[in-house]
């Protein structure tokens, strides 16, 4: 699996659980650069808690999380800050936690200008940049609540793609999407994903990642059942937990 | 096609008929409202008119010629009460901002910060204020160290201070706890650190949810600021009228400044019924 050298972020035996409630078993898999990796699995099978682990909003109890080399496990320890690790990982969440208080373009420009240091001026010009890529040109100065999810869940990634993050993490962006807002979150992340961005999506979009993914990561109850290119693990599964979870989200047609 | 339909709408029989219906009930209740409350006052008005005291109340009480004598002293007093609010209402909000920051705290480091937050927060919401006035106002000056204020103002204004902080810190902390903990995760995730998401993300959005609550606590502050006068040298509203009072034996100075105090306060708590309004605390139900 691991062909071509070590992967930009590198997972080793990862576990974590809440008091007795085990919620990732010895997890280990990569994601190489430029790689869009799908994880898929029914609600509860540990995928959000592994993106916020990777993010470090949560601290894994064992095993090993590196980025680009570096471990970033325990931050503590590793004499790393978290909020450096953080600052380059761009997280999109599933409701998408936009600031409700601020325009859409203080969204953008929050964390370019509080976290790296860049000046009003040319941190509003990076911004309003970042709104053309999402197609929100014209709703800078609108407020998150003016617009609708799609447009929401945009402002969201541009707010983390602004920062320049060497990988982008993805908590089911369009579960909480109305289906006809979902094409357009789902173009988006295709067109990140032919730029080159390296990713991590937790979805439930099976054709999104029959399509767009690299390799798609089965997870259930915490453990990685099957792992494998979209061919193998949703055209081809070999196990049958696989075969019963791919047969609910998408019967095969009578 | 849709267009011109809606332009031409007629309302159908049946929706005249329940127009007027409403419009006939609606005239009945305004007509009832008022003579019902005509008659509630004429009563309470006869009542209190032909009670065997009621001549003598009038003159201790409701002297007009003698209010109007006092009016300008008992003005000038309340000047002071409204100068002491503001500054108050400053160095409260900044304390209780600070108390409620730091119980929101975590990690075993913030232990004793924590704990001595709480403590304040314990003691001084359940002192009586006027007991908090009456020992720091009597008792720090008695102390005798001449590196402390002994004035009665400063320790007046200070148990005002440590007694609204407590209310108000609980206020806001409500308010940092009512913002949910996805707009942290949010904040963090962009790599902006504890206290900075709490500067731009989440105190921002918690004053703005508990502000009415916070303008409330003002009406009350400037009320309050009123009780400075059992110290007996801050020359406020309360006690320019206790000093009159004690000097013609009529109560008028206290009505008149009690009516002060109903002016100045009214006009905020119609503000903040405006500022709740707008932010949905009130209505917003539809018909219902």
């Amino acid at each position: 699996m691991n062909t071509s050298g070590p992967g930009l972020l590198e997972l080793v035996g990862v576990r974590k659980s809440y008091g007795d409630n085990v919620v990732l078993h010895d997890l280990s898999f990569s994601v190489e650069e430029h790689q869009c990796v799908a994880l898929i699995g029914a609600s509860g099978s540990g995928k959000s808690t592994l993106l916020r682990c990777v993010n470090l909003l949560e601290i894994v109890d064992d095993g090993v999380i590196t980025l680009e080399g570096r471990d970033i496990t325990d931050p503590v320890v590793s004499d790393l800050h978290a909020d450096e690790v953080r600052a380059r990982i761009g997280m999109v969440f599933q409701s998408f936690n936009l600031f409700p208080h601020l325009s859409v373009l203080d969204n953008i420009t929050l964390a370019p200008r509080r976290v790296h240091g860049i000046a009003k001026a040319q941190a509003e010009r990076e911004a309003l940049a970042m709104l053309k890529r999402v197609g929100l040109a014209d709703k800078a100065s609108a407020r998150p609540d003016d617009l609708s999810g799609g447009q929401q869940q945009r402002v969201a990634i541009a707010r983390a793609l602004v920062n320049k993050p060497v990988l982008m993490l993805f908590d089911e962006v369009t579960s909480a999407l109305d289906p006809e807002l979902v094409g357009e979150v789902l173009a988006l992340l295709t067109q990140l994903k032919n730029d080159g961005m390296t990713m991590l999506v937790a979805t439930h979009e099976m054709a999104f990642a029959r399509e767009v993914a690299d390799r798609v990561v089965f997870l259930e109850s915490g453990a990685i059942v099957e792992a494998g290119s979209p061919e193998q693990v949703l055209g081809n599964p070999q196990d049958p937990r696989t075969q019963r979870f791919l047969r609910r989200v998408a019967p095969p047609p009578v | 096609m849709a267009e011109q339909s809606r332009d031409s709408w007629q309302p159908s029989p049946i929706a005249v008929q329940r127009t007027a219906f409403r419009r006939r009930r609606a005239r009945r209740s305004v007509a009832l409202a008022i003579i019902s409350t005509v008659v509630v006052i004429a009563v309470l008005a006869v009542l209190l008119v032909n009670a065997p005291g009621w001549p003598r109340l009038r003159s201790t009480f409701f002297d007009v010629g003698y209010g109007w004598q006092v009016l300008p002293e008992i003005a000038a007093g309340l000047w002071l009460n409204l100068r002491l609010m503001v500054v108050c209402e400053i160095l409260i909000l900044v304390l209780a901002l600070g108390v409620a920051l730091i119980r929101s705290l975590r990690g075993p480091v913030f232990f004793p910060l924590r704990a001595a937050a709480t403590v304040y927060v314990d003691i001084f919401r359940g002192l009586p204020l006027i007991l908090v006035l009456l020992l720091l106002g009597f008792g720090m000056p008695s102390l005798r160290l001449d590196w402390i204020p002994s004035s009665a103002l400063f320790w007046g204004c200070a148990s005002l201070v440590l007694v609204y902080g407590a209310y108000v810190a609980e206020v806001l902390r409500a308010g940092i706890n009512s913002v949910h903990p996805s707009q942290r995760a949010a904040s963090r995730s962009l790599g902006l650190s504890h206290a900075k998401t709490m500067r731009f993300v989440v105190v921002p959005q918690a004053f703005r949810r508990v502000l009415p609550a916070l303008m409330n606590d003002l009406v009350s502050l400037q009320k309050d600021t009123g009780l400075i006068s059992i110290l007996g040298v801050v020359y406020d509203a309360v006690l320019v009228a206790k000093i009159n009072t004690a000097q013609s034996f009529n109560y008028t100075p206290y009505v008149v400044a009690g009516l002060l105090f109903v002016f100045v306060t009214v006009p905020m708590t119609r503000l903040t019924d405006w500022v709740a309004q707008r932010q949905g605390w009130i209505g917003g139900g539809g018909a219902v």
